[in-house]
């Protein structure tokens, strides 16, 4: 009836999945090459690195509020990702790398974004001398900066795991925990490790701009688990083959107002568009959670029997809807499960329902990994080392992504709750084996990559 | 921009003089209402307009701020979208 071509029942739907079912844009992440940063004095380092950010970026945050009015569609989030510092901050002659950090703390506050990542290196066969630099330096840069997020890359299927870096990185997290123990020691949310790393990934904490990346570009992180929970309710008798027809039209037009998004902002901006995360990224809002969408398919409660099958259709379909809808696809697309992010997920684990073994059978069909998930402020920095040794397995044997975002609060054992704040939420500590896995860990070495990589 | 059509929904309790107020917001900015669906469900009014904005002297979104304006005046929400998400969204 209209001389658009949209009925005026699609009209109302996009309509409902803004308004009543948080759909929204998570994030427009910009990604910054930081290479021709470089310079033998660190503090020329510094006002370069400042200054090709606040240059390059300087409209960002304008061009995104301008499209959100525009097609009457929240773009929650305006975000920066760089080149991992440690290969930019390699060549200066210091020891120190926190002024890198608080250089990007300083650019990402300037042009009004709230989270850059990049403080970051790729470890998995071993480190160079700024790969140790920039991983001691990590617990003051998170420390003493806002909006700096770190990744560290410590196993991929092609290399195998280092577990030199592993037992490293298990120090660093406690001692990033004491820094911030203010703040229920906050630092480790914008810290994560991972397993076969994504280059192009637009969501924090885990973005930064890969070495493959042209000199600048515009990736899309898409979200909207209300909208697909709804759809999902919508059909309470339907088998399993139409269910995942219902989910994949969903996230087929989710993904279409993220490609409209990221082709609009890629003009306005004159950089060229990279890639869509169709992720289903949740919020602690009500109806904003992933967990919902599972107990929506017929669980009483997520992480009971049945939880992964439910997890492994919802990540596939969501893939197989997105995939149609943009032209290129990349990060990490599929389903979040951060723990603190998403109510449904916190209530299943304070009802004791959701553990940590649960999450982790859970991590071998998510697109991610342990996240988000608050563990007893005095867990030893070898039991850390050896659950990120489990999910780094789960990546490189299964050749997906998985990383661990772990936050041993200080101060607070199971039964506490940490309180982070805004997108973070908050998150029940949750209970962790007791039993020491200290000798396997102090082990070292590197395990070896899978028989099933080499099939170059 | 050129040719920029716009999507305006309006939703809320029905009352007299909804589409009055809104068009005369559009007509005073030079914005062409190309069609209007309007449905009553229960006391609940909806309308969606077509409207045309490539003449309208003002920019995307003082219009879109005056139209909301007018629709808080009379108690209704209003939309106002350019078309482009809704066939980007449902149409291949």
């Amino acid at each position: 009836m209209f001389q658009s071509s949209v009925a005026r029942q699609e009209i109302m739907e996009t309509i409902r999945m803004v308004q009543m079912e948080n759909l929204d844009i998570r994030t427009i992440t910009m990604g910054i090459s930081l290479r021709d940063c470089s310079d033998p004095d660190p503090k020329k380092a510094c006002r370069n690195i400042y200054d090709k950010i606040t240059q390059k970026a300087e409209t960002l945050v304008s061009v995104g509020e301008e499209i959100e009015s525009r097609y009457g569609i929240p773009i929650v989030n305006k975000r920066i990702s760089v080149t991992p510092m440690a290969m930019v901050a390699e060549s200066s002659d210091t020891r120190d790398y926190v002024p890198f950090a608080k250089a990007l703390d300083d650019a990402a506050q300037a042009v009004g974004v709230n989270f850059i990542g990049g403080f970051s290196a790729m470890v998995q066969k071993g480190l160079t001398s700024g790969d140790k630099k920039l991983l001691h330096s990590i617990p003051h840069a998170l420390a003493e900066t806002q909006r700096v997020c770190s990744s560290i890359n410590v196993a991929s299927s092609k290399a195998g795991i280092n577990m030199d870096a592993i037992n490293e990185m298990g120090h660093l997290i406690k001692k990033t925990a004491y820094q911030t123990k203010d703040h229920d020691s906050i630092g480790c949310a914008k810290l994560v490790v991972f397993c076969n790393v994504p280059e192009d990934n637009p969501f924090m904490a885990g973005a930064f701009h890969g070495i493959g990346e042209p000199e600048a570009v515009i990736n899309v992180g898409i979200s909207g688990p209300g909208v697909v929970r709804n759809a999902v309710l919508k059909h309470p008798n339907a088998d399993f083959g139409e269910l995942a027809s219902v989910i994949k039209k969903t996230a087929f037009k989710i993904t279409r107002a993220g490609e409209l998004v990221g082709s609009v902002a890629s003009e306005a901006l004159n950089i060229p568009f990279g890639i869509i995360d169709l992720s289903l990224a949740p919020t602690p809002a009500i109806g904003d959670s992933v967990s919902d969408i599972l107990e929506g398919m017929g669980l009483e409660r997520t992480g009971t029997h049945g939880t992964t099958a439910a997890l492994a259709m919802l990540n596939d379909a969501v893939k197989k809807g997105g995939i149609m809808a943009s032209s290129h696809v990349g990060g990490l697309s599929g389903a979040f499960i951060p723990v603190s992010e998403d109510a449904g997920m916190i209530e299943a684990v304070k009802q004791g329902t959701l553990t940590f073994d649960k999450l982790e059978a859970m991590t071998s069909v998510c697109s991610v990994g342990l996240d988000m998930i608050a563990i007893p402020g005095n867990t030893s920095a070898e039991t850390i080392s050896a659950i990120i040794a489990d999910e780094m397995a789960i990546g490189m044997i299964n050749r997906k992504t998985t990383a661990v975002r772990i936050i041993p609060v200080h101060g607070k054992k199971v039964g506490d709750e940490a309180v982070f704040g805004g997108l973070l939420g908050s998150a029940p500590i949750m209970k962790i084996h007791e039993e020491k896995s200290d000798a396997f860990v102090k082990r070292g070495g590197r395990i070896p990559a899978p028989l099933q990589s080499f099939n170059n | 921009m050129d040719n920029q059509k716009v999507i305006i929904s309006v939703l809320g309790k029905d009352r007299v003089g909804i589409i009055s107020t809104i068009s005369k917001v559009l007509a005073d900015h030079n914005a062409n209402i190309v069609d209007i669906s309007q449905t009553i469900l229960q006391d609940y009014f909806t309308m969606i307009m077509l409207v045309d904005i490539t003449h309208s002297p003002l920019e995307f979104n003082e219009l879109k701020k005056r139209v909301a304006d007018a629709g808080d005046s009379i108690g209704m929400d209003i939309n106002v979208q350019n078309t482009e998400i809704f066939d980007y969204m449902h149409r291949i």
